[in-house]
This record gives C-alpha cells, structure tokens and sequence, in this order.
C-alpha cells in the first residue's frame, strides 16, 4: 500500500483539528473496506489517515419510540442488520443492510461511510432517505443537522465541508401502518452493486395512502425520489390502476445511464417494474407487519 | 515509523512491529509467519483472506494492521484446538477432506474461517444460511456443492474421525 502518515485521536475535535491541519488531504477510516480499496487501486491518495475508531461515544445503535433510530457513524452495516428493532420497524433497511457486501465486508462497514461514499448504487441510502432520515455533522464551525436527502450533490460528493465529520444518522420512529420495502435488481444474489434499488415507506389510513416516499438508487447521479409518483399516491385510494400510474411517473422521473451492469432504457423500464412491485409490497407490509421477522440473520429470503 | 501491536493471534500473545500502511493480512502473513490466510484479489471480493477478529469474520485485507491492536484473531492455523501433527482436526475440516471440498484449496482457509464463524453462532445452519453465510467467499474451482455438503455434514454431525 502506498505509504500514509497514520493518527487515532481521540475525540471529534481532535480529529477535525486533524483534518483542518492537513488541508481536506488526509482521508477518514472508519469502517476502511473502501478506503484501503481506493488506497490500493491508487484512487485516492492520502498522505494522512486519520482512523477515528477510537473516538467514543460513536458506534451506538439504539431506539426508542419517541426519539427513532440513532445510529452511531461507527454503528457497523452487520449491526443494523443483526439487530431485531431495525428488522421490525426498519424493514427497508434491514434488507438494504444485508444485500451490502458480504459478512466479512459488513463487520467492518459502517453505515455513515456508506453515506459519506455517496455511490449512486449505495444500497443503504434509498431506505434512509424513504425513511426520512437526519445526519448531524460536527466540524470546524460547530455541529450541523439536515435531511440525509440533501445531503448528495453528485456521485461521490457530499455538502461535508472540510474539516466537518458524519457524527450521528437519525431515523424517526414509523408511524402505525406504515409498510417499508427496498428491492435491488442486480445480476447475481450477493456481492452485488444495484443495477437499480428501490426502497419505499408507505403509511396507510384505510385503504388510502397518508404518506409515501419512493426513493430510486442507481438512476441518478445521487440517489432521488421518484416525487411525481409520490404525489400521485399521497391521498389517493391505493387501486392497482393508480400503482401502474405512479409506476410510470417514477420511470419518467429516472435519469439513468449506461453502463457494463445495464443500459438506460432496461434501468428505466426496471423502475417501473420495481416501483409497482414494491408498493404492492409496502401495502402488504403496512398491513400485516415487516415481512422479514422470521428470517435469521444468515437467510436468503 | 513503525508502530507496536499488541494482539492476541490464535491464542498467543504477540507483539509485532509494523508500519501503518500494511494491510493486516500482509502483517500476518509476513510479520507473523502465518501463511494459511491467502491473498486472492486484496480488495475485499474474494473472501481468501477471512480470518476471525474478536469473534466475528472479517477480511483481512481491509483491515490496516495497526488496528489489530489489542484484538484477538483467530486464523485457519488457530482452527483445531491442537496443531500436532495427527492431532484431531475441527470437524468443518474433517468435512471439508471426507466430502472433497477443497479442490486447488486456495479458497479452502477463509471458506472454514467463514463457515466457523457461522457454527459459533448457528450450530445446525440450514443450507440456506449456509449459502447465506459465505457468499463472501469465491472458489474458483467452482466446488461449491461439495463446500455446501461438507457445511450440512457438519451441521448433522456426521463428520468424526
């Protein structure tokens, strides 16, 4: 590997001072599976690296109904998969957690490193966002919260200014009858980068829908809601005819390109097919409850 | 400038002197003379590498070889309880060698390293969990059945000297 300086500070304000030091040229290893990747295939060049696994108080994962989800930036993907309150009322990401890499991978991965990537095809990022999920950074300037949706400006970049570090992700707790889903279309079963993801989070009031987000991965420079769909949904009684509407709207919404995992044309026309199978899907859930709480962690489903 | 680690490596207290950039398997295989975990493809696809850091699996070919410090690994060496020659194997290698899953054998460490890790805490996997649980690990032999057979042999317990 291409030598580094190497630091483990031990607080967050040490670790910014560390990375105001060094002018946004040292990198940040958390989770590390892809940085040391980027490092060994020379994308990235760090002259420093900066490992804040020894900072407490980040690798929590805990809930309660009042305050949601709060994982940790040191939280691993593993963590949120293994853990039975995210299974249950955080299905979409359950199920985007274990489609991530593979068990070696997810033990080290961590969920903030898979948003600070910001691949396009990251596959916990859909779910987060359908979720309406928060992150709060800490930098030179002090502590910042904001919608995680507004937090990707293009494939691999973030609104995190120099110096500034993911300190928490929150996840509000669901409301009753909310269904959550997240399907990924990929080539092979595991080990897999999405050709397309579609993670979606339906609240239902009767048999119309109260709230629905729809959230596109792999289509887009940064993961995007499909909002011409969602406003189709919001309100209206849940009939298959309007499905297949909104179905098309996020296909037209899409802006996907070419690639060795799928042309633009087949990655619009599998929106389509994933949007319409993921909220008869939502419905269901919304009905009767996470479709993954009999799986063990080791499962296919 | 080189750093101390101090770990713990199938059992036995080591301390090693190591620069920070080296990944840790590169630390094991040189520094520590352990040359069972393999280095197929370095970034993380293939699974060769698998050994297991403080009871979970992990690749060690993306870890850097400071942040061992302090852990406790367990390699393909440390598997069986005893490493004297004819000494009772772990019973996922006595299946592995009755089944024939291990064909080249350079996938053979991190598939048991893996499949170890899955018993410590699923002792009578299913063969879906089994699947589940090294899809990490690339045989490029392709002899995965046999693996999968070895795995649900063990599994029954059917696999004794």
């Amino acid at each position: 590997m291409r030598p580094f300086e190497y630091f483990e500070p031990e607080s967050l304000p040490e670790a910014v001072a560390l990375l105001e030091r060094f002018n946004g040229q040292a990198s940040i290893l958390a989770g590390g599976t892809d940085l040391l990747v980027e490092i060994k295939e020379r994308i990235r060049l760090p002259d420093q690296v900066i490992n804040i696994k020894k900072i407490p108080g980040l690798n929590h994962l805990t809930y309660d109904p009042e305050n949601g989800l709060k994982i940790g930036s040191l939280a691993t993907v593993r963590e949120v998969e293994t853990s039975s309150i995210v299974k249950e009322k955080y299905a979409g990401l359950y199920q985007a957690a274990r489609e991530l890499g593979s068990i070696q991978v997810r033990n080290r991965a961590t969920v903030a490193g898979n948003i600070c990537r910001a691949s396009p095809s990251a596959d916990t990022l859909p779910p987060l966002i359908a979720d309406n999920a928060t992150i709060h950074t800490f930098g030179p300037a002090g502590e910042r919260t904001m919608p995680l949706e507004n937090f990707f400006t293009g494939p691999g970049k973030t609104v995190l200014t120099e110096g500034e570090i993911l300190s928490e992700i929150s996840v509000p707790s669901p409301p009753p009858k909310t269904g959550k889903i997240y399907l990924k279309l990929g080539r092979r079963a595991a080990m897999e980068l999405a050709t397309v993801g579609v993670a979606i989070s339906l609240t239902l009031d009767g048999n119309h829908c109260r709230e629905v987000r729809i959230v596109l991965a792999a289509v887009a420079p940064t993961p995007i809601r499909a909002t011409d769909a969602e406003d189709l949904l919001q309100g209206s009684e849940l009939i298959e005819e309007i499905l297949e509407k909104a179905a098309l709207a996020a296909r037209d919404q899409c802006r996907p390109i070419s690639d060795v995992r799928g042309s633009a044309g087949y990655r619009r026309e599998m929106v389509r097919v994933l949007t319409l199978r993921g909220l008869r899907l939502a419905i269901e859930a919304a009905k009767n409850g996470s479709p993954y709480n009999k799986i063990s962690t080791y499962q296919t489903d | 400038m080189k750093c101390i680690v101090s770990t713990t490596i199938n059992g036995e207290q080591r301390e090693l002197a190591i620069e920070p950039f080296r990944s840790l398997l590169d630390v094991l295989r040189n520094e520590a003379e352990l040359t069972g975990s393999k280095k197929g493809c370095d970034v993380g696809d293939c699974g060769a590498c698998t050994v297991i850091m403080d009871g979970k699996p992990v690749n060690s070919c993306l870890i850097l070889g400071v942040e061992a410090d302090g852990s406790e690994i367990t390699t393909i060496e440390g598997l069986a309880a005893e490493t004297a020659p004819g000494a009772p194997l772990h019973p996922l290698q006595e299946s592995i060698l009755q089944q024939g899953g291990a064909q080249c054998g350079f996938c053979t460490p991190g598939i048991l390293m893996a499949a170890k890790a899955l018993f410590d805490e699923t002792p009578n996997p299913t063969e879906e969990e089994a699947r589940f649980a090294i899809a990490g690990n690339l045989c490029r032999c392709t002899g995965y059945t046999k693996i999968i057979d070895a795995m649900m042999t063990t599994a029954a317990g059917e696999a004794v000297r």
